[in-house]
């Protein structure tokens, strides 16, 4: 794991006290509370993320009901910036913990494959705010992109041959070039210097 | 892949015919040179010959008796004379331009840029040899007429993502890099010219200053030009191209300010403040001048189905009236143009027609590159034209101090912007930056402009020998160095649905955590900004319900556009392009899921055979032999059939998608034009419907469809499959809606498969 600055713990603490009115832990109603998240199509994942224990790089599995300032912090550095100079080891090694996470989120069953209906739903819940549900749609932009997947990651079948999902390899191939270790990250961790927090 | 197929047919035909290529192409020029010459020196001839025809005339039409044969061929050249010459020219511009494509062995060590200043030399030279003023590149011609095509292609195609990704890079290097670059040249060359055995006391400190002002701009045409062949990465040509458009605000200002100062041959300290403020009004007022336009222009985008044939130019016109409108108050008329551009065109590109949308982009292709074709040119000739005052001392230090300052700029700035940027500048890069700070023709024609003849000339030297020397040296190195220092090359945008998902997917996250963080950066305000976008500004500015299609969706269905357009062009409904994998949507499905029941009612099963009948009205000649009516009426009643029926209703639903198809009309069949070009290659093209309603997805069900055979009718897994399809059009008709095309291609810039887009205009 990396490190993160004195400073830009100090940050977070505050903020982790903000949010969790003073107490020891955070629990999912406090993320609730945010009201900027209100908009945000996807929020319902982003919480689930912070209470997944496979985010916690312990080896973990499953739920928790609540986290405390450890684990938010170590959620919180899988957006940490690339430090300067990185081996390609080391940016492989990043690009993985990103794309980990990620996975993570879609894979909500926790089996180690993004099925079909997994990939809909991340589909249907990126199109809800849209103002029309469009299910149908969803549903195809979602079959046409495992379609993708299967032809980047499998390549060739046989007609009754079944794709079972995505698994964590095909998701790093098929984002190989999607430049995630820049791309998947809060300049927030990168400053020197503390930020406005609210 | 058309292109490359293209590239290798001429070079496999030329291998044979380069040498009488070359000297056909050398004898047109010659040709063309001498017919332009000749007509110029017919002048004082026609002059005469009108004067006496005239005459003639007059005395005719007093007395009848004067006898004179009635002339059965005459010759007057005078009346065509200015639209002629200018004709010419730019035909020679373009059989230059194609010269050089059927080259190949010169265009590939040499850019284009050098080898049409060469041309222009070539020219200038052989119109002065015969005694004639070559004709210079008049400052109003350019800036009017051959700047504004070359800006509004770069603005309107500008890849806003990487373009705001590193605005603030940008925008130092514009601003800051370029007001380093002129005091620093003003001030060495001042010092320079204190050196005695320069014998160039008599150029005072603002003189230098304007000179630096005008010599330090980076051009955005030879940025383009030299770049555009060299393909680097998406981050470097934004980088130099960027701020070659954004510095001419920048250049405006102390352009005209050292001017004001030069005249009135003092600095006042008010003078210095007002220029300060003077380059917040010229830049941002530029700005909200192409805002304002590309408001109005998008807003007027949304009636215009009612005329689809003029909206190509609603948008060109709105841009140029943009840019002179800036001009008009000394504004930056490349920022104006460059944001009516940008901000006009998302809008415009959801409402208008595909068509339009093909022709915007061609003809803007065309114009640009017919100007910028014509600016090298002309170099080239005014070189050979302008009277010059060589002075080695004051030339050889501008081209040494231009390279140490850009040099040394680049270096002081990415250092300060390091701090700033998360992906860093690396030292290859800062060199590819500083090496791409070419100058052009920008830079020529402010010269032009000045007033004081003697220090005139030797400006214009000394900027006509930077340029070329830019031009030149670093433009032909640049290539062999990209390759020796292995930079980064541009990654073929592969267009791919599941980037453009985790693309939205990532963007939101990023918002959320940082909303979880507190933390207002970037990705806030960006989120913000989008959502402002659409509850407001997208219902204004777009028509009818595309308003409200979220951009995932709009870029599945350009997707699909995409696949369906290459698969009509291929011209065979059963062959798909390129599909490299054999895995099709059955193999992702899973197999236990729930079969949609086959119970759709009959009166449900009529509505969909009306809608595809009147859809499928004027069809193309291939598909008339499945004799889908009859297909229509016995469906339903054996398997066989059924699965045929399906697949062929799903192929032309596929077909009939992208093309125009009217909204609401469910009676009479719409009015449409049909083109074909070959037999199998035929475009349907209904101009006078607004192209509404929902995206109707036929997605990758398709795509396993198109790959069968037509002799496999036997899967039983494919009526599963067609089910899913079959379902949806009846959940579009819920809303009473017909299926809907996806027009517009919203590219980022023409890619080379694009170039075979074979569209036709009416």
């Amino acid at each position: 794991m990396q490190c993160i600055s004195f400073e830009q713990i100090g940050v977070l603490h505050k903020r982790f006290k903000q949010l969790s009115h003073n107490e020891e832990t955070l629990r999912r109603d406090h993320f609730n509370e945010i009201d900027d998240l209100a908009f945000n199509p996807i929020r319902a994942q982003i919480i689930e993320a912070f209470f997944d224990r496979r985010n916690f790089h312990q080896n973990g599995e499953g739920k928790v009901q609540e986290i405390g300032f450890e684990e938010f912090v170590v959620v919180m550095s899988h957006f940490r910036p690339p430090s300067a100079h990185m081996t390609e080891e080391q940016r492989g090694k990043t690009r993985r913990e990103k794309l980990r996470f990620l996975f993570n989120m879609h894979d909500t069953d926790n089996d180690g494959i993004i099925t079909l209906e997994e990939y809909r739903h991340v589909v249907e819940e990126l199109l809800s705010r849209s103002g029309t549900l469009e299910k149908e749609t969803a549903k195809c932009i979602a079959d046409a992109a495992m379609l993708e997947v299967a032809s980047i990651s499998v390549g060739h079948m046989e007609p009754d041959e079944f794709y079972e999902g995505i698994t964590f390899e095909h998701f790093l191939k098929l984002l190989e070039r999607f430049e995630i270790e820049s791309r998947m990250i809060i300049r927030f961790l990168n400053m020197d210097t503390t930020t406005l927090c609210k | 892949a058309l292109k490359g197929e293209e590239r290798k047919s001429r070079s496999t035909k030329d291998s044979g015919g380069s040498s009488t290529l070359r000297l056909t192409g050398l004898l047109c020029l010659l040709f063309l040179v001498f017919f332009s010459r000749g007509f110029a020196s017919h002048d004082v001839v026609s002059e005469k010959s009108s004067g006496t025809t005239q005459e003639d005339s007059r005395s005719q039409a007093n007395s009848t008796a004067h006898k004179k044969t009635f002339p059965v061929l005459s010759f007057n050249y005078e009346h065509v004379r200015t639209p002629f010459e200018i004709s010419l020219w730019i035909l020679l511009a373009l059989f230059m331009k194609l010269g050089f494509h059927i080259i190949p062995t010169v265009s590939h060590i040499v850019p284009e840029s050098c080898l049409l200043i060469f041309v222009g030399l070539l020219v200038g030279g052989i119109i002065k040899a015969t005694g004639e003023q070559p004709p210079i590149l008049d400052s109003n011609l350019f800036f009017l007429y051959l700047l504004p095509p070359i800006i509004l292609d770069a603005g309107y195609f500008l890849p806003m993502r990487p373009f705001t990704e590193n605005i603030g890079t940008i925008l130092m290097f514009a601003m800051v890099g370029t007001l380093w670059n002129v005091f620093f040249i003003g001030g060495m060359m001042y010092a320079v010219c204190q050196i005695d055995a320069a014998k160039l006391a008599h150029v005072d400190l603002l003189s230098c200053l304007l000179f630096g002002s005008i010599i330090s701009a980076v051009d955005p045409v030879s940025v383009l030009a030299v770049f555009e062949e060299i393909h680097i990465n998406e981050l470097l040509h934004i980088l130099v191209f960027g701020e070659s458009l954004l510095n001419d605000a920048v250049t405006v200002v102390l352009y005209h300010l050292f001017k004001e100062f030069a005249h009135e041959q003092a600095i006042t300290v008010t003078g210095a403040v007002l220029g300060v403020i003077s380059f917040f009004v010229v830049s941002l007022g530029g700005v909200m001048v192409g805002v304002i336009y590309g408001i109005v222009g998008a807003f007027t985008s949304r009636f215009t189905s009612y005329s689809r044939v003029i909206e190509p130019l609603f948008v060109f016109l709105y841009s140029y009236m943009a840019y002179l409108s800036a001009e008009i108050f000394h504004l930056s008329g490349i920022m104006s143009l460059i944001a009516c551009g940008v901000i006009m065109r998302p809008y415009v590109e959801a409402n208008i027609s595909h068509k339009s949308y093909t022709t915007v982009k061609y003809f803007l292709k065309m114009w640009s590159s017919v100007s910028d074709t014509l600016i090298f040119i002309f170099l080239g000739v005014s070189t050979v034209a302008g009277p010059h005052t060589w002075n080695w001392i004051f030339v050889i230090f501008t081209v040494i101090f231009c390279l140490v300052s850009r040099v040394l700029g680049v270096i002081g700035l990415t250092a300060f912007m390091n701090k700033f940027r998360i992906v860093k500048l690396t030292k290859k890069d800062q060199f590819i930056i500083a090496y791409g700070g070419l100058r052009g023709a920008i830079a020529f024609s402010l010269g032009f402009l000045l007033n004081n003849n003697e220090i005139k000339n030797l400006f214009l030297t000394a900027i006509i020998t930077v340029i070329f020397f830019t031009v030149f040296v670093q433009g032909m190195t640049i290539r062999p160095l990209v390759e020796l220092l292995a930079v980064k090359k541009k990654k073929e945008s592969k267009e791919s649905i599941n980037e453009e998902i985790h693309t939205q997917f990532l963007d939101h996250l990023l918002t959320g955590i940082e909303d979880i963080c507190g933390h207002y950066g970037h990705h806030h305000w960006k989120d913000k900004l989008n959502r402002f976008n659409k509850t407001y500004v997208k219902r204004w500015l777009i028509a009818g319900e595309r308003s409200t299609e979220p951009q995932l969706i709009s870029f599945y269905n350009k997707m699909e556009l995409k696949q369906a357009m290459m698969m009509v062009e291929s011209g065979s409904a059963a062959k798909l392009p390129t599909i490299v994998s054999t895995v099709s949507i059955r193999n992702v499905q899973a197999k236990g899921s729930p079969k949609p029941s086959r119970a759709i009612s009959k009166s449900r099963e009529e509505e969909i055979r009306r809608v595809l009948r009147a859809n499928l009205q004027n069809t193309r000649q291939r598909l008339r032999s499945y004799s889908r009516y009859e297909l229509l009426n016995d469906a339903l009643e054996d398997d066989i059939s059924e699965a045929r029926f399906r697949k062929q209703k799903e192929m032309e639903r596929r077909m009939s998608h992208y093309l125009t198809v009217p909204a609401n009309r469910q009676e009479t069949p719409p009015v449409r034009k049909v083109f074909f070009q070959q037999e199998h290659k035929v475009y349907t093209y209904d101009d006078s419907e607004s192209p509404r309603g929902r995206a109707s997805p036929s997605c990758a069900d398709d795509v396993s469809e198109l790959k069968e055979t037509p002799e496999k009718p036997d899967q039983s897994s494919t009526p599963r499959a067609n089910r899913d399809a079959e379902l949806k059009p009846k959940e579009q008709d819920d809303q009473g809606d017909q299926l809907k095309v996806s027009r517009c291609l919203s590219d980022p810039g023409p890619n080379p498969e694009d170039d075979e887009d074979s569209t036709f205009l009416p």
